[in-house]
């Protein structure tokens, strides 16, 4: 069984290898090599699934050791696999979302010429992914970490003739350059306090050292690796203060988006946070600042959504919103790994399924991404309007639909935080809801309900240019035809959706999602300040509220094709509020000034130095120059006086 | 005869060489001087030779003869084709390494 696990990663590796270098030849059924490779990953991860099953809770983690990568003394660098309850999990999202996905792009894709190379790079994220997860150690996972960033970086830039995706691409990686640094710093320090990198050695080490004697300032070391962890998350899931790259990923095509934006790459920093959990279980303070991080990007990414007109940004808001619920579900420690697992999954399945509903609108409406140049498309789409809705309810978290099980739950585990912090997250989440309701429903009526603006499409919107200027240059200057996709796009859908309906309920019945990761994680009942029930009621009650505003707003009134200014906080938010204006501010500036000052530094002090040193050894040597004149008597003189001196130098050594 | 004196005689004929040399401009003059500095130089080496009772400073003082007799015919060769180019004689006139 161990052996298959090598061949989950290495079937998706073999296929970006034989598509990326296998030349024009494979045009014609690259895409399908693709697929059957992301279909045959997904089959052995259900093999292993089942497997597993067969086993006693305790016993079904599977560890492998490959081969010594950099084997010195002190320093051994394994690659070894280790597949539990957690890695599991990912491993069927990853596959099973991505063989959907890798299924829809065959569709979507059709009209690239550049199709075999997406798939390339599809089956290169999924490698890489892959290789994060069952990793049994933090120098593994970090490979996988870079694998998907490079990954993420190619798919964002597909596109890379519009300058705008290709900026998006270099953006996005170096935002995650900040966070990888985290990750190796925090490497770096686990290998300084434990002498190894290993999942289970550190975890281990982390237990002595918190009961064992050497306990003074063994919490400041954890503290500072959990932080650089945190920090590592931060880059790679988008969460505030290095949530900035999410926003503009959403240039590179639609099943990109669904696939690593949504529902796999951007939930990686949840993963490492909850794999570390040992770490971070024993430094409260590294654990609170994941909570507040995960409360704020929580209400950030919300309120992004609400104000944006491009579709896709408006989903790229929302992922990074319930992002935010999963790190804050992850920052409360045992009670809230699970949850944050669970949510991750469920919304795995239904943002993976609202962005290829997007991506299938957009398709039928040569590629218009803005959403005040939709409205009624439900007659026209009537399967992806169900998707689509069914995802919808499920993400605002509609009784009975997967969004509710795990949103509730993690708004429990955040008031059983208790005290003071308990009240402001469990607030923040539950504010959150109200936002996620509201934006999603104004997304569903702006696309699918109302007039059809798209029959009289305006000459070149004179909207605010941040909205999207990209729009036009898609190509989209006809009156659009609206029409629903072809089966290959909508099958993979249909599948989502039923995912997002049942997926929740599936696993939060009973518990039985909880119960199969306890193993891994652990987990305690949290106990809220008010009933379990009344958290329910007011979170489905805030959501109706967010119902009914999106409704009086875009339902009852039309919707303007062109936005109208709005108020302070709306144009905020419409420039993602004001983060790359305070990256220009803070960094950008600060960087500039703080490299003319090292110049001015460079050129005063140092150059000072060095060039009055040439220049006194000039003006010495000026000097010295004049004693060669050419006179023959002047040089017979110096040698007299030399000799003199030496004769009276000698005996004056004689006398002494 | 005390050779001390030798000495004296010496270090005056050495004095007087190197005053001209130095004060000198007159190339030939200056080869003379030059010449009279090497011969107090033999002077002493002989007197010393006889005062220590051994022949080494005698055989030194030939040696210096050789020397001088080959520093003449190279020196005397120099000053000549110096003289040829500039038309003059004088170590001064001679102080670039060209004409």
């Amino acid at each position: 069984m161990e052996n298959l696990i090598a061949l989950l990663v290495a079937a998706p590796l073999l296929g970006a290898a034989v598509l990326l270098c296998g030349g024009r030849r494979l045009d014609a059924v690259g895409h399908w090599i693709g697929t059957a490779l992301a279909a045959v990953s997904f089959v052995l991860g259900v093999v292993l699934f089942a497997d597993m099953l067969g086993k006693s809770p305790e016993n079904r983690t599977l560890m492998q050791h490959l081969f010594s990568w950099i084997p010195v003394e002190g320093f051994q660098a394994n690659v070894g696999f280790q597949l539990d309850q957690l890695s599991m999990t990912f491993v069927l999202l990853i596959t099973g979302v991505g063989s959907l996905i890798h299924l829809y792009s065959i569709g979507y894709m059709e009209h690239d010429e550049r199709r075999r190379r997406f798939f390339g790079y599809l089956n290169l994220f999924l490698a890489a992914m892959l290789l994060l997860v069952v990793a049994d150690n933090y120098l593994l996972l970090y490979v996988g970490w870079e694998g998907v960033g490079l990954a993420s970086y190619l798919l964002i830039g597909f596109w890379q003739h519009k300058p705008s995706a290709a900026t998006a691409a270099k953006k996005a990686f170096l935002v995650n350059r900040v966070g990888d640094m985290g990750l190796s710093i925090a490497i770096m320090l686990m290998f300084t306090t434990f002498g190894t990198f290993a999942f289970g050695p550190v975890f281990q080490a982390t237990g002595a050292l918190t009961s064992g004697a050497d306990a003074p300032g063994s919490e400041g070391k954890l503290t500072a690796i959990g932080l650089m962890l945190l920090l590592a998350a931060c880059g790679k899931s988008a969460q505030v203060p290095l949530q900035s790259w999410l926003g503009d990923a959403m240039e590179g095509p639609t099943p990109v988006s669904a696939l690593i934006h949504a529902a796999t790459m951007v939930t990686a920093g949840v993963y490492l946070i909850v794999r570390s959990g040992d770490i971070f279980n024993a430094a409260p303070d590294a654990q609170l600042a994941v909570t507040v991080v995960g409360a704020v990007t929580l209400l950030f990414g919300a309120i992004v959504g609400c104000a944006k007109d491009d579709i896709k940004k408006a989903l790229a808001g929302s992922t990074m919103s319930q992002i935010g619920y999963m790190v804050l579900a992850a920052g409360l420690g045992p009670i809230g790994y699970a949850f944050a697992i669970m949510h991750l999954v469920t919304h795995g399945f239904f943002k993976a399924g609202l962005f290829l509903g997007a991506g299938s609108v957009m398709h039928g409406m040569n590629d218009e991404v803005d959403m005040r140049k939709y409205g009624g498309l439900r007659k026209y789409m009537p399967i992806t309007f169900v998707t689509f809705g069914l995802g919808y309810l499920a993400i605002i978290g509609f009784p009975g639909l997967s969004g509710f099980f795990s949103k509730d739950k993690i708004i429990e585990a955040a008031f059983a935080k208790g005290g003071a912090e308990g009240w402001i997250l469990g607030g923040a989440a539950l504010l959150g809801a109200a936002i996620t309701a509201f934006y999603m429903t104004r997304v569903m009526l702006m696309t699918f309900f109302g007039e059809e603006r798209w029959r009289h499409a305006p000459t070149p919107s004179p909207a605010e240019p941040s909205v999207e200027p990209a729009a036009e240059t898609r190509g989209a200057h006809a009156e659009p035809h609206p029409h629903e996709s072809p089966k290959v796009m909508t099958i993979p859908m249909i599948v989502l959706a039923v995912g997002s309906v049942f997926a929740g309920a599936f696993f939060g019945i009973g518990e039985r999602f909880v119960k199969w990761l306890e193993p891994v994680t652990g987990f305690e009942h949290g106990h809220p300040p008010v009933s379990a029930l009344t958290v329910t009621l007011s979170t489905v009650a805030v959501m109706v509220v967010g119902v009914g505003f999106a409704y009086a707003q875009y339902g009852r009134r039309p919707v303007p094709v062109v936005a109208p200014r709005g108020s302070l906080l709306t144009r905020a938010a419409r420039r993602d509020l004001l983060q790359d204006d305070f990256n220009h501010v803070v960094l950008v500036r600060g960087g500039e000034h703080l490299t003319r000052s090292l110049v001015y530094v460079d050129h005063t002090l140092v150059d000072g130095v060095v060039n009055g040193t040439a220049a006194t050894m000039g003006g010495l040597s000026g000097r010295l120059r004049r004693l060669q004149n050419g006179f023959a008597r002047s040089y017979a003189v110096s040698m007299f006086g030399g000799a003199a001196v030496l004769i009276a130098a000698t005996l004056l050594m004689r006398a002494v | 005869m005390n050779p001390v004196n030798y000495l004296y005689l010496a270090a005056l004929l050495f004095t007087i060489g190197a005053t001209g040399v130095l004060i000198r401009r007159n190339a030939i003059v200056v080869f003379m001087c030059v010449e009279l500095m090497l011969n107090a130089c033999n002077l002493a080496f002989v007197a010393f030779s006889r005062m220590h009772g051994n022949l080494d400073g005698q055989i030194i003082a030939f040696f210096t003869m050789v020397v001088a007799a080959a520093e003449v015919v190279v020196g005397l060769a120099i000053i000549v084709s110096v003289f040829r180019a500039r038309h003059s004689a004088s170590v001064d006139d001679a102080s670039l390494m060209k004409l």
